[in-house]
């Protein structure tokens, strides 16, 4: 999909061409996507698309086929490890399990990375650590451990993680799935927040269509390996994509099938086959 | 035709796995200098897979020794030569069963710990989760468990051995039951074995054999498939794999240590 503008200036992220395959499965095939700076950016998608797929190509977990990936003018694929482990250092990354230690408390899971990455005296750490766990609401909980917390709390803590070392760019990867409606507009409200107050740049990996659009700048839609539409939340709406109209509404009838590709359901149930 | 390009397949397949593990190894390798800044996570690992091993070490040393002297005792008595005992069975258990079975034991207590634990941490996004914070899961999680087992198992084969052949074990039966003498138990211990050649070959054995069992483990769960079926089978291959490769490197060892 061509893009406005080649000028990417103001992009703290920038994907050109991106191709990538698992084995023999095709993920991505061309995609074009701009991160721009201070922004909350939303991608979105069916399960299965490939959206945590790009996080990870992004953060150089994984390596691109062919194509491009740059960060803040930096091309991932060619950095060395020692040079990629600085750059994540600018960024950090909120999974769907929220990927805590678990033999590790809450303070000493957050305080993980300043005792990693800093000399700072404990008595510093400690402050930091309340002051993150405070802007997630659970400084009171800081002597739990993760297998005593809810799930909307283990993302919660694993947001005051992601933000301990102060990075310029926050992922999430489907921050709000499985959440209770008051965990969910906790954590709508802190993403929306915390990319305010602190400058953030933050990508949305999501499939929860209300939620999302309620807080994103700037939305692409992925399926089937490309970018299916992007623009402002309200283009997205009225996007004449009847794609787009069957993912944002829910539909069961449009260009998306219910059925997998399959034999005839005649012919499966008058088959010999057992299976 | 078709047998013969998947044994090829295999063949090739069993290559690479080997060559992966043997790159994976030299990353182990390279981090272990670094864990000089970071004892307490060493330490730690000592605890987990030496202290919490030493129970069943210590008992299975006591009925080894037990067994072997009471099986001794009868082939040795045959003969008249039952003051002998002590020689025996410090032998056998010095040379041959104290690194051996101590390693098959780690490996069914600790190597399969070591697997499904870092198989674990995989499937639950904590490796991916220190690779997002810029901390290297090798260096931070492999390093110290494989120094770990390095150090504990030389430790926990002597105490095998000493279980073995002390006073809870072979001791216990062939100079307590059974009646040998007490004095001539030690003497023939004493001079039958000899330090530079047997009380050496426990520390080269277990140095060895703890590397190999580390080695397997912290590469089937860092490979594991991040699946619950994933982390059972890099459970069980780590139990198979290494006690099969402890065996295969103990008798390349004693053939090297024992020929002329």
């Amino acid at each position: 999909m061509a893009h406005d503008s080649d000028d990417t200036s103001d992009n703290l992220v920038t994907v050109r061409d991106l191709h990538y395959a698992i084995d023999t499965r095709v993920i991505y095939k061309g995609v074009d996507i701009d991160i721009a700076r201070g922004r909350i950016t939303a991608i979105m998608g069916p399960s299965g698309t490939g959206k945590t797929t790009l996080l990870r190509l992004i953060s150089g977990q994984w390596r691109a086929m062919s194509g491009s990936v740059d960060f803040d003018g930096q091309r991932i694929a060619r950095l060395s490890q020692r040079q990629l482990f600085t750059l994540r250092k600018r960024m950090g990354m909120l999974f769907q399990s929220g990927a805590l230690l678990t033999d590790l408390s809450v303070y000493d899971n957050v305080a993980f990375p300043l005792r990693e990455h800093t000399r700072l005296p404990d008595r510093l750490i400690r402050d930091i650590v309340l002051m993150k766990l405070e802007a997630v609401g659970l400084r009171g909980a800081r002597d739990l451990f993760p297998a005593q917390l809810s799930g909307g709390m283990a993302r919660r803590v694993a947001l005051a993680r992601a933000i301990a070392l102060d990075p310029e760019m926050i992922m999430y990867d489907e921050p709000f799935a499985g959440q209770d409606p008051i965990s969910m507009g906790v954590l709508l409200r802190l993403i929306r927040r915390l990319n305010d107050v602190l400058g953030l740049t933050s990508i949305v990996v999501s499939h929860d269509v209300k939620e999302t659009l309620g807080i994103a700048d700037y939305v692409y839609v992925i399926s089937d390996g490309e970018v299916i539409d992007h623009g402002t939340p309200d283009q997205i709406r009225n996007s004449d994509s009847d794609w787009v109209q069957q993912f944002i509404q829910a539909s069961a009838d449009g260009p998306v099938p219910f059925h997998y590709a399959g034999a005839s359901y005649a012919k499966d149930l008058l088959g010999a086959e057992p299976r | 035709m078709n047998a013969l390009g998947n044994l090829f397949m295999q063949t090739f397949g069993w290559l690479a796995k080997l060559g992966r593990s043997a790159i994976f190894l030299c990353r182990v390798l390279a981090a272990l200098p670094r864990l000089v800044t970071k004892p307490r996570l060493l330490i730690e690992q000592i605890y987990s897979v030496g202290v919490l091993s030493l129970l069943i070490v210590v008992v299975a040393g006591v009925f080894v020794g037990m067994v072997l002297a009471l099986s001794g005792y009868r082939a040795l008595a045959d003969f008249g030569a039952e003051n002998a005992l002590g020689t025996s069975v410090a032998l056998v258990v010095v040379r041959e069963l104290g690194p051996v079975v101590t390693g098959l034991l780690f490996a069914g207590r600790a190597g399969s710990a070591l697997a499904a634990e870092i198989g674990l941490m995989k499937a639950t996004d904590q490796l991916s989760g220190m690779e997002m914070m810029a901390v290297d899961p090798i260096r931070r999680i492999v390093a110290p468990r494989f120094l770990a087992g390095l150090i504990v198992m030389p430790l926990l084969t002597s105490i095998f051995c000493v279980m073995a052949i002390g006073a809870g074990g072979g001791y216990f039966i062939g100079v307590d039951i059974l009646g040998v003498d007490a004095s001539a138990y030690w003497n023939g211990i004493q001079s039958s074995v000899e330090f530079d050649r047997d009380i050496a070959n426990i520390f080269i054995k277990s140095g060895v054999f703890g590397a190999i069992i580390t080695w397997v483990a912290v590469f089937q769960g860092y490979y594991a498939p991040p699946t619950s079926e994933g982390v059972s089978r890099a459970t069980t291959n780590t139990v198979v794999i290494a006690s099969l490769a402890i065996l295969a490197a103990n008798l390349m060892l004693t053939a090297f240590m024992f020929s002329n």
